[in-house]
């Protein structure tokens, strides 16, 4: 009898594992933990990229002196509420027009997703062409319709930079949003409408006591999603804008990436990112607070 | 019969809005695109060219390595996107199927890990590419792109390997089938629908990624298409050739486009997987 050294079911699982973990090791666990480390030393230029203890330096420079810092995280929180609350009203009238049954439905659908599937990168640069101050078609069109007097610069001026920034995004991710609600939509069971119409309900109590429950789920996650991507915005705002003018649309991601870089002051850039790792973990810890309740309550 | 006329004529409008809403910025670039030059810098914007031009086409090409980054681009995606599901996939057919302690905790720490902001690892990650010499190297992207979407990729495959039939592993076992030989032989054909849905994601997500390939990629020649149409620039630095740039644009999109129209309904199955049955 010949004896096959063979495997056990948990080596053979292990082994099938094992290039997932590794990719996902190099990748993503090793570059965290390489942050707790750098950010306790100083790496730069200036240091020749040699690594000196500098202890919580860094931190409490952020926390406390680091006004670049400050202004990146109120522009960040103010673009990531405005733009997901925006994209969240949006997203749900879309997915509500496209539940009904009309003709051309699989083209309305398909032009819904489109905005997602581009590359927001590119995208951005053609929101810049529409933004143009003096060829850009969204000062034409207001000029036409008698909206505005004379061209505005959207890129070139606070509050109004910022404002472009949310409607790109808000045009570029209400397909993310709109794809969720809509299959949250079709997972309601028809015979609960029936039922509530039965009780008396109209178009608006349907809405109330059937849609807006049932799609709770669905609107956790998708918000949960999107804010964490809203708080890390970075293509749009580096294409646009590079985070100006003054800094007024500079995001957290923006500036970790700009202060990092123009130096290579890698040490400051890895405390960045371990405050920025904390702040989305309080998002996060915040948003599945709601799931919880609703758990509670059902 | 006139409330439902009324009704029919509202949701044609409401539609009609969101279609206009989602399309225009594409259509502007495919105008402007094909308009001759003299016409994109005119004011009043002119919104029909009194001709087609394909200028801009051309020295799109001529005048940058567009021709290049789309080579890259589609190296670098094809190259992530397989290597992504390689290793996902023989992930989860270890997690759906042989039974492992804490699989469904594992799945949720790396579903968890992926959340957080891609900058907060471009620090550690650009200490690794530049110490290994892999700046301006396919693998720079490669690697990074296939790991940041194994956890989506793992999750979608893995659920969709637990409804596969056991008795039909059982019985290819009996026909003499190794381990290997039947995730590769009868798993993964069935699985194709899966595979194929994981696959139009995430070669979504590496041709549009942006933050890495501006990081690793320095040299004109070896960026990726959003990249390079980013950085375009003309004579000088603060002359943007908006004719080139929207030229550029519907090329690189044009495939996106394509992959919408023809797989609609896997884009919105894989994107919502998860979310609806919770």
């Amino acid at each position: 009898m010949s004896r096959k050294k063979r495997l056990t079911e948990a080596q053979f699982a292990y082994l099938l594992l094992l290039p997932a973990i590794f990719l996902f090791g190099l990748v993503i666990l090793y570059p965290v933990a390489r942050n707790v480390y750098l950010s306790f030393h100083e790496k730069s230029i200036t240091t020749g990229m040699a690594e000196h203890f500098v202890g919580l330096k860094h931190y409490l420079k952020i926390l406390t002196t680091d006004l670049r810092f400050r202004q990146a995280l109120g522009n960040t929180v103010y673009f990531t509420v405005v733009s997901v609350a925006l994209e969240f009203i949006l997203g749900l009238s879309f997915a509500l027009l496209l539940n009904l049954s009309f003709r051309g439905r699989n083209f309305a659908r398909a032009s819904v997703i489109l905005p997602w599937a581009l590359p927001t990168a590119v995208m951005a640069m053609a929101w810049r062409w529409i933004y143009h101050d003096v060829y850009g078609v969204a000062n034409d069109l207001l000029l036409r319709l008698g909206i505005l007097k004379e061209a505005v610069a959207w890129l070139g001026q606070h509050p109004l930079a910022m404002h472009a920034a949310i409607f790109s995004d808000a045009w570029k991710t209400t397909s993310f949003m709109a794809l969720m609600f809509l299959a949250g939509l079709q997972s309601i069971p028809q015979d609960l409408y029936a039922a509530a119409s039965i009780d008396g309900a109209g178009i608006w109590g349907r809405f109330r006591y059937v849609t807006l429950p049932l799609l709770r789920p669905v609107m956790v996650l998708a918000l949960l999603f999107r804010s964490l991507q809203a708080f890390a915005v970075f293509d749009l705002i580096w294409v646009l804008t590079q985070g100006g003018p003054g800094g007024t649309t500079e995001t957290l991601s923006v500036y970790l990436y700009s202060y990092t870089f123009r130096y290579l002051n890698l040490g400051y850039g890895s405390a960045l990112s371990m405050v920025i790792f904390g702040l989305t973990l309080i998002i996060i810890f915040v948003i599945l607070l709601f799931r919880k309740e609703e758990v509670e309550l059902g | 019969m006139r409330q439902k006329t009324m009704y029919s004529i509202l949701v044609f409008f409401g539609v009609g809005v969101v279609v206009f809403f989602s399309l225009a910025p594409f259509l502007w670039q495919i105008i402007t695109s094909m308009k001759p030059a003299n016409e994109i810098f005119s004011r009043p914007v002119r919104y029909i060219p009194s001709h087609i031009d394909f200028s801009a086409y051309v020295k799109i090409f001529s005048r940058h390595p567009f021709a290049r980054q789309i080579m890259n681009s589609i190296i670098i995606a094809c190259a992530g996107t397989f290597l992504c599901l390689v290793a996902s996939s023989l992930a989860s057919y270890a997690l759906a199927r042989l039974h492992l302690r804490g699989e469904r905790g594992f799945l949720f720490f790396l579903l968890f890990l992926s959340l957080f902001p891609p900058v907060v690892l471009i620090v550690p990650l650009y200490e690794m590419v530049s110490t290994f010499g892999l700046m301006n190297n396919w693998l720079a992207l490669i690697v990074p792109y296939a790991a940041l979407n194994v956890p989506f990729a793992t999750w979608v495959l893995t659920s969709f390997f637990r409804q596969i039939p056991e008795a039909l592993e059982d019985a290819a076992r009996v026909d003499g089938l190794s381990r290997l030989g039947i995730l590769v032989r009868i798993i993964l054909p069935l699985a194709a629908p899966a595979l194929a849905t994981t696959a139009i994601l995430v070669f979504i997500f590496c041709w549009n990624e942006f933050l890495f390939a501006l990081t690793f990629m320095t040299r004109a020649t070896s960026r990726t298409v959003p990249v390079g149409i980013a950085m375009l620039s003309g004579a000088s630095q603060y002359e943007i050739p908006w004719d080139q740039i929207s030229a550029a644009t519907v090329l690189t999109t044009l495939p996106l486009v394509a992959f919408v129209v023809l797989f609609q309904r896997r884009i919105v199955e894989g994107l919502t997987a998860g979310a609806v049955k919770g």
